[in-house]
């Protein structure tokens, strides 16, 4: 993979009036990977993502797409990139295929290449039965598939989603899941803002946890996570009883990584730090004593619980 | 390598000329598939020339008045009313746009912004122009022939859509700074019945109370009324080339007055 980043934003502000939406963003994204800003409603990361797709101007700070500084080259920008907004803005008197005929000409594709992409999107995404209704007809699902249509249909070198699943049911959310994954398989880089967490742990390589315009974690979900130490290796021994249990304990806790050891009903939960080598170490140890297992159980802390870590707060609050 | 881009490149519109097609299309796209659209649009201004003019047939005691029927009279004033409904309702489409996020995802492609503001223009000159003829039409049904001939209906055209585009130009400014279309409506609702009145539309200049006369003075749909209603009752006047600079200063004066305004809404 090329090191140098597909895009750059450098000391990101923006300020509505009063308040501070972006205080001091930087972020970097590179080509091929998916980029997840994270965060909860309000926290800045949409009014990021509309700065970087040239749709904002920010106060202070600068950004590089694709080689173009936003400021000077925002046409440039804009010509290679995708855009799947949040609304499912799309004109319902217009047809599937007429939503794809404009942006083909916006986006000054020769007409003989617009009408074999529209053909190419409209089948990508499964609209190509109802591409001739118009879009009053399409369900909320149909109408997010189009507006991916429409978003590739000039072959943008990264595509940038606004929190692409929101409100969809779950069918609608499998598929653009799928969507994503098959993009990601041809190399499209892709930048997303969400605020579901198992959307951020599943799709994105790497993540940039945002909360109140500012940068809070950064890393793949999996970095974040090991960086909780909360790694939890769960043993259940065969025939436990108490005795079993108790020796097994006081064989696992000099074991190099073991934090802390707790029973629960037949089972010990070990608290490590993460490592490559703990379960093994832990077999290891058992098979030594003659122990076998009945279950086993590696988990890292969920996503959730390094927001709360990083923020302060949960990702969505109840009584706000 | 050279030959190649060059066969590519005569396939490729002028990307500029390619944007507002597109977009003017998408408008004649959306106008045809609303029914109640093309029956408002095209069918209203004839009733309105049919109820005004059979209403006030009476009226024709009001001194000034020397047409032969109040509906010669009145096809001045209704052109001209016509007009300025199509043009305040020009920057409805936008507002909606503007609403449902669809102008955000247009503006995300590279487009030239005044792509998007001309093509409102055209689309609505081209549908003012439409109902200008609809309403000369009827009008010729009820035995009303422009003095000027087929040359002033031509004219009577040109002085449509110049006025049109003015109002268009202000409902694209509403559009752009009125941040609910409650206040759109609202405002349009409001001012659309005094500017009527506060012009020669229903009744001449010389009839009208002083102060009255003063204000539709200053109301550009007065000279174009006159000037309108001159070419089809009177015949040609030197008054008609005041009449179009007149017409060219209100354009140019809200041209770019709400060119400031999309400026500072659009990037």
């Amino acid at each position: 993979m090329d090191m140098t980043p597909i895009i750059s934003a450098k000391g990101l502000v923006k300020r509505f009036g009063k308040t501070t939406a972006v205080d001091g963003l930087s972020l970097e994204m590179y080509e091929g990977e998916v980029f997840g800003l994270l965060g909860p409603n309000g926290a800045g990361k949409t009014t990021t993502l509309r700065m970087l797709i040239t749709l904002l101007q920010p106060d202070e700070g600068e950004i590089v797409v694709g080689g173009f500084r936003v400021r000077e080259d925002a046409e440039r920008v804009r010509g290679l990139i995708g855009y799947i907004p949040q609304e499912r803005a799309v004109d319902r008197a217009l047809t599937g295929r007429e939503h794809l005929a404009l942006f083909a000409d916006l986006y000054h594709l020769p007409k003989a290449e617009g009408l074999g992409r529209a053909a190419w999107a409209l089948e990508m995404v499964g609209l190509a039965d109802r591409a001739d209704e118009v879009v009053m007809n399409y369900s909320g699902g149909m109408k997010k598939r189009l507006e991916i249509a429409c978003g590739l249909i000039h072959r943008p070198k990264i595509l940038f989603l606004d929190e692409p699943t929101l409100g969809l049911d779950v069918e609608s959310r499998t598929l653009i899941w799928r969507h994503i994954r098959e993009l990601k398989a041809e190399g499209m880089t892709m930048v997303m803002s969400t605020n579901y967490l198992d959307e951020a742990d599943q799709l994105c390589d790497r993540l940039a946890i945002i909360d109140e315009g500012k940068l809070a974690a950064l890393g793949t979900p999996r970095q974040l996570k090991e960086s909780l130490q909360g790694d939890v290796l769960s043993l259940t021994p065969e025939g436990a009883d108490g005795a079993g249990l108790e020796r097994l304990e006081i064989a696992l806790k000099g074991l190099d990584g073991v934090v802390q050891i707790a029973r629960r009903d037949g089972s010990l939960e070990l608290r490590v730090e993460p490592s490559r080598t703990i379960v093994t170490r832990t077999l290891d140890v058992m098979n030594g004593q003659g122990i076998r297992l009945e279950a086993i159980q590696y988990t890292r802390p969920s996503l959730e619980k390094v927001f709360i870590h990083y923020t302060g707060h949960q990702i969505k609050d109840d009584w706000v | 390598m050279d030959k190649e881009y060059e066969r590519v490149r005569k396939k490729m519109m002028n990307p500029y000329l390619q944007e507002v097609t597109a977009m003017t299309r998408r408008w004649f796209i959306r106008f045809r598939r609303e029914p109640i659209s093309i029956i408002f649009g095209l069918t209203q201004p004839v009733l309105w020339l049919v109820l005004f003019g059979n209403m006030f047939q009476n009226a024709t005691a009001i001194p000034g008045v020397t047409a032969p029927s109040y509906i010669a009279f009145m096809t001045g004033g209704v052109v001209v009313m016509t007009v300025l409904n199509s043009g305040l309702a020009g920057g409805i489409e936008m507002l909606f746009d503007k609403e449902n996020g669809f102008l955000e995802r247009l503006m995300a492609a590279p487009i030239k912004r005044s792509a998007l503001i001309i093509s409102r223009f055209l689309f609505v000159t081209v549908l003012t122009g439409f109902q200008a003829l609809m309403i000369l039409g009827m009008a010729f049904l009820f035995g009303v022939v422009p003095a000027t001939g087929w040359l002033g209906v031509g004219l009577i055209l040109v002085i449509g859509m110049m006025l049109g585009i003015g109002f268009t130009a202000i409902s694209l400014a509403l559009a752009f700074s009125m941040k609910g279309h409650g206040g759109f409506f609202s405002l349009l609702g409001f001012i659309t019945l005094p500017l009527i009145f506060m012009s020669s539309a229903l009744v001449p200049l010389q009839s009208m109370p002083g102060w009255l006369s003063v204000i539709a003075q200053l109301n550009p749909m007065t000279y174009a009324i006159d000037a309108v209603r001159g070419l089809i009752l009177t015949g040609w006047h030197i008054e008609l080339v005041k009449v179009l600079v007149i017409l060219a200063v209100f354009d140019a004066v809200c041209l770019t007055w709400s060119n400031r305004i999309l400026l500072r809404g659009m990037r």
